[in-house]
């Protein structure tokens, strides 16, 4: 158990910008307007990162992820249960990189 | 009787609905908390410092980038950029709890500042689709926070332990649970053909931004790109129907 000032520095100075973060978004938005553009676009934010996010990883995947991302798709739309689509992706992508041996 | 309708809505339970939806993820966190306390090892941080940095920052990405411009002599530490880094890698959270105002009252604005402390991808995901469905709450959002915290924390002291035993998530085929969550929650988001377009614009965009830069600047650019497409379209069909 041993730090140095300048890591406690560094790491508080990380925490704060992480909180300035989070808070602004929260407090910024109340000086957004309800209705219009601004509204719109906040109604459309949270599908285009949950796209964003997923996205580059299933292109830059191997055919076992797209495989794997088939069979979630599958599973979530079918059962409507995210941890049955989660483990079924996961179990999904092991045997696929098992048989093609990536 | 009443007392029990009371308790169904009690924030109590809200906490624990919000904990129960956050389990599945809580899975994700807990596997890249593993590699994330392993990794740190290796980057030469002391358990102090681990505890502080997960407990206080609690931002994965974050934490996985701050590993690679850690140094383990205090004097060639670049507190700068890692506090840059920090700052940049968590921008996207602007976008994320800007859609969480609505749970609050105007008076209770500064104190849910502090508590966007919790908010993770994770979290802000499930009480989002809740949201979606007419629920949601301060409560439940707070309920999947601290299990995501508890998760974290826990799994980055174990694989600071573990040491090199587990390396590699990949061969488990773990490192895939964040995609598979991530997806399902994406395709439970489905409202109607009008997503079908922001969602395109915001995957290329997303895809094009991650083959060309390095870092999470794919999920910013992604995000503002895909929401603004559909506002636009949104804004215009109205224009055109009055």
């Amino acid at each position: 158990m041993y730090t140095s000032p300048e890591a406690v520095i560094a790491i508080l100075g990380m925490a704060l910008a992480t909180i300035a973060v989070k808070a602004s978004g929260l407090l910024l938005a109340d000086r957004l307007p309800r209705e219009g553009f601004a509204a719109a676009w906040l109604k459309h934010i949270p599908g285009a990162v949950l796209a964003a996010l997923v996205a580059p990883a299933l292109v830059t995947g191997s055919m076992a992820e797209v495989v794997a991302a088939v069979a979630t798709g599958t599973i979530f739309v079918l059962s409507r249960n995210l941890f049955a689509a989660m483990a079924g992706g996961v179990l999904t992508v092991y045997l696929m990189r098992l048989w093609l041996g990536a | 009787m009443s007392q029990f309708a009371a308790l169904a809505d009690s924030p109590r339970e809200q906490f624990l609905a919000g904990a129960r939806a956050c389990l599945p993820v809580a899975i994700s966190v807990a596997a890249y908390g593993l590699v994330w306390g392993v990794l740190a090892r290796g980057a030469g941080l002391s358990l102090l410092e681990v505890l502080m940095m997960s407990g206080l920052v609690f931002a994965g990405a974050a934490q996985f980038v701050a590993l690679d411009l850690w140094t383990a002599t205090p004097a060639s530490l670049p507190i700068g950029p890692l506090v840059l880094a920090a700052f940049i890698v968590n921008l996207r959270y602007l976008l994320l709890t800007a859609t969480l105002r609505p749970l609050y009252r105007d008076g209770q604005l500064l104190r849910g500042a502090l508590g966007m402390y919790l908010v993770t991808d994770e979290n802000w995901a499930m009480t989002v689709a809740a949201m979606a469905r007419g629920g949601g709450s301060v409560a439940f959002l707070m309920g999947g926070g601290v299990l995501a915290w508890i998760s974290w924390m826990s799994t980055n002291v174990i694989g600071y332990g573990l040491g090199s035993a587990i390396d590699d998530p990949t061969r488990w085929g773990l490192d895939f649970a964040f995609t598979a969550t991530f997806l399902a929650l994406l395709l439970g988001m489905w409202k109607g053909k009008a997503d079908l377009v922001p969602w395109l614009v915001a995957a290329l965009a997303a895809i094009a931004t991650a083959h060309f830069v390095e870092g999470n600047w794919h999920i910013l650019v992604g995000g503002i790109v895909g929401s603004v497409a559909g506002a636009i379209l949104e804004v215009r069909k109205r224009v055109h129907l009055a």
